[in-house]
């Protein structure tokens, strides 16, 4: 495969919480290629927005390294900054929030056209923002250039922060829960929007999200990661990560999402948790930090040594017991 | 056997500046005894709507146009809607209790576990002192909790499932026979949801209350509920039991449901979207509110609003082409 576009190496936030430090993200390592998708999946405070946002450049990492198109993204100055603060563009959760509600989706979407001198005069402008808009599927484009975004539903607002974040010429996107706020009906055709314009434009995708289907659906022909705690503990092609999980985390995760199948669903095997405490950040477990709940907690070795994240059965898994198989 | 709650031709409407929201079309249904009723459908059906009608929480700018929720206990029959003072004060919390939306901030953040039982005890008249103290662990032991961890603290200190646990254990204190909860499980982590649908599963088992539950999501209807209600734009468009819903469901909107939510089992090309988006409820479309998504919409489906219809013992649909949608549906999708 050709250079990936973004590559985390051992990356790490530190935060300071009440005088006290906690590891939001710890020693993450993952490289994500043109064209490709990735999803970050974990529960709520596992690192996956943290490791989004530094990744989109605007968080600064505490330890580690992260490249953009094999350059330090930390060293970068001048033009190249420039190049990677345009190439890389996140699309937010929240699109009422995420849009100016006194702006028309015509000046919205105009606006870093024309900071970035990327049109000559206005109708070159105009010209782009209905192309724009057409390429997100907010057809005809006439009707939505003179609406504001209270004039929209969801998943309009959220196909109108695409066609902005669009608007750079971006390599790489970050969507961080981009599709949890809108309606489920149209979730799919949401989706569906950003793998074609993947497709079409060869770009890179890390998808964060908690709801595993939808990472398997989106994630289709690219792979998805489980955090947990700040640490990455599976990493597997995402088809193959939901069949057959390695992780113990995985595994306990995908055995208690509910499906919409009334006789599959009452009829799933559960794993059970040791325990249903999540662990604070403050006072990580040592070693691996599931081993307090893991159902195949093997003994000291959990208690005592960080599992790295190491390669097996055509995925990456970090845990003692998959390593020893 | 009599419902434990029969709901008959109920409307709700909002007062907008733009204009009158119809939040609830003519909506009957009914819950029995030991039942779990699922009212799912997408954000802004009217699902919280319909909740907060039965307990009368509505907030001042809607207005019950037309119904009646007739409640039974025993030889006890009353319309929950017509309640006031005293006696709707007995009816929420001792016969229908209400968990909100958000159990984040449904606890008063300034006063312990202890206390809010207390308060509540104390507002309906019921035990006090030890008493109190020990049906409410055996509560909080019913939906997981330690007591000891749990009863000094304040909600700052518990987790999101474990206050909406708290607020579970709270909620069925004066032994309601009507417990109606409003999204239980959003906004929870995967671990925490299956935490609390379990709970309530054994809540159920072990007590005998009629269950009326709102979620968007189809997964947590599959899981818990005895029967389904499908809400769009105000209105039931289609009632069942469990299996039918998800194995034989005759509304376009409910098949397009099943179909757009991706499952960790299906294969890619299941899942289709719904075309458009749901109605403006202040300016609702003529005819079958759906019929501007709807792939299967005709002429009359464009003039003529559908009621919901029993086709089948316990099966009702709303939709003038439901001998036929399930077919072209499939046919629409390939």
């Amino acid at each position: 495969m050709a250079n990936p576009i973004i590559t985390l190496e051992h990356v790490t936030r530190t935060f300071r919480v009440k005088r006290e430090t906690i590891k939001a993200v710890d020693d993450v390592s993952l490289d994500i290629h043109e064209g490709e998708i990735v999803c970050l999946v974990g529960e709520s405070g596992c690192g996956k927005t943290t490791t989004g946002k530094m990744l989109a450049g605007v968080l600064p990492i505490s330890a580690g390294k992260i490249l953009y198109r094999g350059k330090d993204i930390a060293r970068l100055s001048g033009r190249d900054h420039k190049q990677f603060r345009l190439g890389v563009q996140m699309i937010h959760q929240d699109p009422y929030a995420s849009l100016n509600p006194a702006h028309t989706i015509a000046a919205i979407i105009a606006a870093p056209l024309q900071h970035h001198g990327l049109t000559r005069g206005e109708a070159q402008t105009q010209a782009r923002v209905r192309e724009l808009l057409a390429l997100v599927d907010l057809t005809p484009p006439d009707d939505f250039l003179e609406k504001f975004p209270h004039q929209l539903s969801g998943g309009q607002r959220q196909r109108v922060s695409i066609a902005r974040a669009l608007t750079v010429n971006p390599s790489f996107i970050v969507a961080d829960e981009a599709v949890s706020m809108v309606d489920v009906s149209i979730r799919i055709s949401l989706l569906n929007t950003l793998t074609k314009l993947k497709t079409a434009m060869g770009l890179g995708v890390l998808f964060i999200t908690h709801d595993l289907a939808l990472a398997k659906y989106f994630a289709w022909e690219g792979r998805v990661g489980v955090m947990y705690l700040g640490r990455l503990v599976e990493l597997a092609p995402a088809r193959q990560l939901v069949e057959q999980p390695q992780h113990p985390y995985t595994q306990v995760l995908l055995s208690a999402i509910p499906e919409a199948d009334p006789e599959i669903t009452r009829h799933k095997r559960r794993i059970e948790l040791r325990s249903m405490d999540v662990p604070s950040l403050l006072r990580l477990p040592t070693g691996c930090a599931f081993h307090p709940r893991c159902p195949q907690f093997l003994g000291a070795t959990c208690e005592r040594d960080v599992p790295e994240l190491l390669a097996a059965h055509g995925a990456r898994v970090a845990c003692h017991l998959v390593s020893r198989q | 056997m009599q419902p434990t709650l029969s709901v008959q031709n109920l409307s709700i409407e909002y007062q907008a500046r733009r204009g009158r929201v119809q939040a609830i079309r003519n909506v009957s249904f009914e819950v029995h005894r030991g039942e779990a009723l699922a009212l799912i459908g997408e954000s802004g059906s009217g699902k919280t709507t319909l909740g907060l009608g039965i307990v009368q929480l509505l907030p001042s700018t809607a207005k019950i146009t037309q119904g009646k929720a007739l409640y039974r206990r025993d030889t006890l029959t009353l319309d929950a809607l017509t309640l006031q003072g005293k006696a709707l004060r007995e009816f929420r919390w001792k016969e229908c209790a209400m968990v909100f939306q958000s159990a984040l901030n449904a606890l008063n953040p300034v006063l312990r576990i202890a206390d809010q039982f207390g308060d509540t005890a104390k507002a309906h008249g019921y035990l006090q002192g030890r008493a109190l103290q020990e049906r409410a662990e055996q509560l909080l032991r019913m939906v997981r909790l330690d007591p000891e961890r749990v009863w000094k603290s304040f909600p700052h200190e518990l987790s999101g499932g474990m206050r909406q646990r708290v607020l579970i254990a709270l909620g069925l204190l004066l032994e309601p026979q009507l417990l109606i909860l409003d999204e239980p499980t959003t906004a929870l982590d995967i671990l925490t949801q299956r935490n609390i649908m379990d709970v309530l599963k054994e809540l159920r088992a072990k007590l005998d209350f009629a269950l009326i539950f709102i979620s968007h999501d189809l997964s947590l209807a599959a899981e818990l509920a005895d029967r389904v209600a499908t809400v769009y734009a105000g209105k039931i468009v289609e009632i069942a039991d469990v299996a039918t819903t998800f194995q034989d469901p005759h509304h376009p909107y409910t098949i397009g449901l099943i179909n757009a939510v991706p499952t960790l089992r299906g294969a890619k090309e299941d899942l289709t979207s719904i075309p458009g988006s749901p109605p403006d409820l202040i300016e609702l479309p003529p005819g079958c509110k759906f019929h501007p998504r709807c792939p299967l919409a005709d002429y009359r489906c464009r003039e003529q609003e559908p009621e919901l219809e029993p086709i089948k013992p316990g099966h009702a649909v709303a939709c003038w082409q439901w001998r036929s949608a399930r077919a072209a549906m499939e046919k629409f999708r390939s």
